[in-house]
């Protein structure tokens, strides 16, 4: 399972830094919401996958249970890159709206030709 | 704090009160309040000499006690030679200075405060007993000087003049640092009298040669030696008080008082005075034969004193030799050193008359340039007077000082032909022939600069103002000078005894228990080779001189360009300017994309290099659970979804595959035993997905900007990379648990200290309730963010386009 699992977050992670580098404003957003996910597998993963029972107390009697800090600290992690996701979005959203282009090229640090 | 401190601060404290002064007392010329504190002091530092002549005073002052760093000074025979020049010469610019600046022209307050900010600087240097006080202080004349330099900061070549300054001194104090913070690592302690006390020991050290050259950058620098020598013409911009008071008596010293300072310590090894022996000489030809070839006075005066502190240099070099003999009746190589102290003192005496002569001249007819001057003979009587004296002092002429120093420096030259030591008996008799040559040269210059300005024709008509003879005030200072020049040269030995002996004994300290050591300089010894050498000198310079118009073209024209080495300073500089600015504008593209290219190229080779150099690369697939084919299929049903987003054209496509893939991964947490997670998951990814067609729907398709996805390209190189490091981390990571998980107490205690049966709830809002609360706060201020962004509108355009 964890052999899978990384394989397959490591093309998550291949696949997000590719649209991370792209030149379209949505696509690099895309990119980070598969890049979030992939890290949030990652750490389900390194916790431990499918050792013990769900981490709910009496609902079986069961002896181990799964690792229920990665749980914890995922579920902080969704949210947080839930209100960060929207944020961008909604920035995309106002740069389109004031530079008429969605491209990261036209977002360009500084004019060095004006100099 | 004792009263030799307060000597030491007294011309800064004087500096913090001087714009005060300058406001309320507008009549008055500021340098009359300013005359007394250098004066003070130097009546003060003349009360040292009786107990100079016994041995030092040394007072400490606390500062930094926990790092051995104390305000210690201490006078010796060295550093009050060096006190004394500082006040008495102060003084002398002082009053100077108050008749060459105008009052109402110019900002004295500036000025003075300078001024004395330097003479505390340059009071510490030489006083300072502390390494780390002594670069204070260093650096202090540094930026004061610096700040001099820069007095008429509307003219460009001073600004240009004091940067230069700046950034070679600053150069070179650093370096200096880096030594004494070696020999502070040698001996652990930063005060010179107990590293010079362990000379010996510490001579072995694989840091001492390290130590010993930092030190001497630092020394040459400050004191203008070959190829630092080429801030000094440049720092001619100030104004001539100045250049007169730093530019030739005092600061350019400080490299003198540095190397006659360490000589006890590095005079051991051979490369101390090879090193010093032959950059003296350099200098010495190269400051007396560039003096030559140029116009202005000041031009001329500034090379001459390149020189003149070259020569004085090499005498230290030689000197060194000294502290290799242990019978002084046949150590004749004492002579060097007090040749280098007396000569140190003439040239002080000599040059800043001299620089006071140019000022004078500058003043009365608005230029320094000899092509334009000549015949002033008559006109100013006193000054040529003074400017005769100086002139043949720095030639070495009888019966002035400057000629008692040079046979002095000629006699040194000579024994070193005979000095059985690190091969000095062969390779001497080229310092010998150098030196020669120097003072040939430095005849010449000196000739030049008294016959062309005072014989010859009068040229009214090429002069700004009319010219007639200086007030008394300007003539007092060079004239009290001159008047030196001239004592000295007769009665050499009234300062030998109080002065010159206690500064020798400090340089080699054997002789400091020798009570039959005693120096003699005699105005007439015969005739000896130096004597002939002296005539030799005079009958060459001669013919140079009457030669002068006929190979000045030559040496202007032809020799030194390739050789010159302000040009390659000017060079250097706009090659760092410009090779920096084209560095920047290489790497820092301003794209985005540039910086994430950087970034993740780091990631890559840093995480992948570290996890093969460390040997940490573990693959083993030990202990792996047990894949089902519900595993297979959801994995199969993200790497779909993965391909397709990657190579969709439209937007639409990609959302709804980003959905699929988090609804994807919510099933997996229902696998992987996570309901919370499933749950949360599913929502988020609802809204999401709401919000991404929410906002897809303002914005354009993917546009045509996108390159078509090529397989060998850095975004391709790099998506790679970065997938395969990510994997290799997690399957090295994986099995590696080096203690326990902690969460067998959260599964213990969940429900008897927190009362709940949901370990992941509990763990949410009671055991680990901060995360929680700062998560809400982070969606607070998401919305609040976004709820600005849409409504905020500081600019107008929206607002113009709506009206239309």
């Amino acid at each position: 399972m964890e052999l899978l699992m990384s394989i397959l977050i490591g093309l998550m992670f291949a696949a997000a830094v590719y649209l991370i580098l792209s030149k379209s404003l949505l696509r690099i957003i895309i990119g980070t919401a598969i890049l979030s996910h992939g890290v949030n597998l990652l750490v389900l993963t390194m916790g431990g996958i499918k050792r013990g029972n769900v981490p709910i107390l009496g609902l079986k009697v069961t002896a181990s249970y799964n690792d229920p800090i990665p749980q914890a600290l995922i579920l902080t992690a969704i949210v947080i890159s839930f209100g960060v996701t929207a944020f961008f979005l909604v920035l995309a959203y106002r740069a389109y709206q004031e530079l008429d282009s969605e491209s990261v090229s036209k977002t360009r640090g500084h004019e060095a030709d004006d100099e | 704090m004792s009263l030799l401190h307060l000597a030491i601060i007294l011309p800064f404290v004087v500096a913090i009160i001087i714009p005060i002064i300058y406001k309320w007392t507008k009549k008055i010329h500021t340098g009359w309040l300013v005359l007394p504190v250098p004066i003070i002091l130097f009546i003060y530092f003349l009360s040292f000499i009786p107990k100079t002549m016994n041995g030092s005073t040394v007072e400490t002052f606390q500062w930094i006690p926990r790092y051995g760093i104390n305000f210690t000074v201490v006078v010796d025979g060295l550093s009050l030679l060096f006190a004394l020049l500082i006040t008495g010469i102060g003084s002398l610019v002082v009053f100077y200075s108050i008749y060459y600046l105008g009052k109402n022209k110019e900002r004295l307050n500036n000025f003075y405060a300078f001024l004395m900010i330097f003479m505390t600087a340059m009071l510490g240097v030489v006083l300072s007993d502390n390494l780390i006080v002594l670069y204070l202080f260093w650096e202090l004349t540094s930026i004061s000087s610096f700040l001099l330099i820069g007095y008429w900061y509307h003219r460009e070549r001073s600004r240009y003049g004091a940067r230069k300054s700046m950034m070679i001194t600053v150069f070179g104090g650093l370096m200096m640092l880096g030594g004494f913070i070696m020999l502070h690592i040698m001996t652990d302690s930063f005060s010179i009298r107990e590293i010079l006390a362990a000379s010996e020991a510490i001579s072995q050290n694989a840091l001492f040669i390290p130590a010993m050259i930092l030190i001497l950058l630092g020394a040459f620098t400050k004191s203008a030696q070959v190829p630092f020598h080429i801030w000094l013409p440049d720092a001619m911009e100030a104004p001539t008080p100045v250049s007169a008071y730093l530019h030739s008596a005092t600061m350019v010293k400080a490299g003198i008082y540095v190397v006659a300072r360490f000589t006890p310590l590095f005079a051991l090894s051979p490369i101390w005075f090879w090193t010093i022996a032959i950059v003296g000489t350099t200098t010495l030809l190269w400051g007396s034969i560039n003096a030559t070839k140029k116009n202005d006075l000041k031009a001329i005066l500034a090379y001459s004193t390149i020189s003149q502190l070259g020569l004085i240099m090499t005498l230290l070099g030689i000197g060194a030799a000294s502290l290799h003999f242990d019978n002084l009746s046949d150590d004749i190589y004492v002579l060097a050193i007090v040749a280098a102290v007396f000569h140190l003192f003439n040239h002080a005496t000599f040059k800043g008359s001299l620089f006071m002569m140019v000022g004078i001249i500058d003043h009365e007819t608005g230029t320094r340039d000899i092509r334009r001057l000549g015949g002033l003979m008559r006109i100013m009587p006193i000054t040529a007077t003074i400017a005769f004296i100086g002139t043949f002092a720095m030639a070495g002429l009888p019966p002035f000082n400057g000629f008692l120093s040079k046979e002095m420096f000629l006699e040194s030259l000579l024994n070193l032909t005979k000095l059985n030591l690190w091969n000095a008996d062969t390779w001497g008799i080229l310092l010998l022939i150098v030196g020669f040559i120097a003072s040939v040269f430095t005849f010449t210059y000196s000739m030049i600069i008294f016959f062309k300005t005072f014989t010859g024709k009068q040229k009214a008509y090429l002069l700004p103002k009319k010219p007639h003879e200086a007030p008394f005030g300007l003539l007092l200072s060079p004239a009290i000078l001159a008047f030196l020049v001239l004592f000295i040269g007769i009665f050499p030995n009234v300062i030998a005894a109080p002065i010159l002996e206690p500064a020798v004994k400090s340089i080699v300290p054997s002789l400091a228990t020798n009570a039959d050591f005693h120096i003699h300089i005699g105005l007439w010894h015969g005739i000896t080779p130096a004597l002939l050498m002296t005539v030799g000198i005079v009958i060459l310079g001669t013919i140079l001189y009457k030669t002068h118009r006929f190979w000045k073209p030559f040496i202007t024209t032809r020799v030194p360009k390739k050789l010159r080495i302000g040009k390659s300073y000017d060079k250097g500089m706009s090659y760092l300017e410009q090779g920096s600015y084209r560095f920047t504008m290489t790497v820092m593209t301003g794209w985005l994309r540039t910086y994430l290219n950087y970034m993740l190229f780091a990631f890559i080779v840093l995480v992948l290099g570290s996890l093969i150099l460390t040997d940490s690369l573990n693959l083993k697939f030990e202990n792996l659970t047990s894949v089902t084919l519900v595993d297979f299929v959801l994995a199969a049903v993200i790497l779909v979804t993965l391909i397709g987003i990657v190579f969709s054209k439209s937007r639409i496509t990609s959302i709804i595959l980003l959905g699929a893939m988090g609804y994807t991964i919510s099933i997996f947490f229902v696998i992987a035993r996570a309901p919370d997670l499933a749950l949360t998951q599913l929502i988020i990814e609802t809204i999401s997905v709401v919000l991404y067609l929410l906002v897809f729907y303002h914005l354009p398709q993917f546009s045509n900007i996108e390159e078509k996805p090529r397989f060998f390209s850095v975004k391709t190189f790099l998506s790679i990379g970065i997938g395969i490091t990510i994997t290799l981390v997690a399957l090295s990571a994986y099995d590696t648990t080096f203690y326990d998980s902690i969460s067998q107490y959260y599964i213990d205690n969940t429900y008897k200290e927190a009362a709940g049966k949901n370990i992941v709830n509990v763990i949410l809002v009671d055991f680990r309730g901060f995360d929680t609360l700062f998560e809400t706060t982070v969606l607070a201020i998401a919305s609040i963010g976004i709820f600005t962004m849409i409504k905020l509108r500081l600019t107008k355009r929206r607002d113009k386009n709506e009206n239309q």
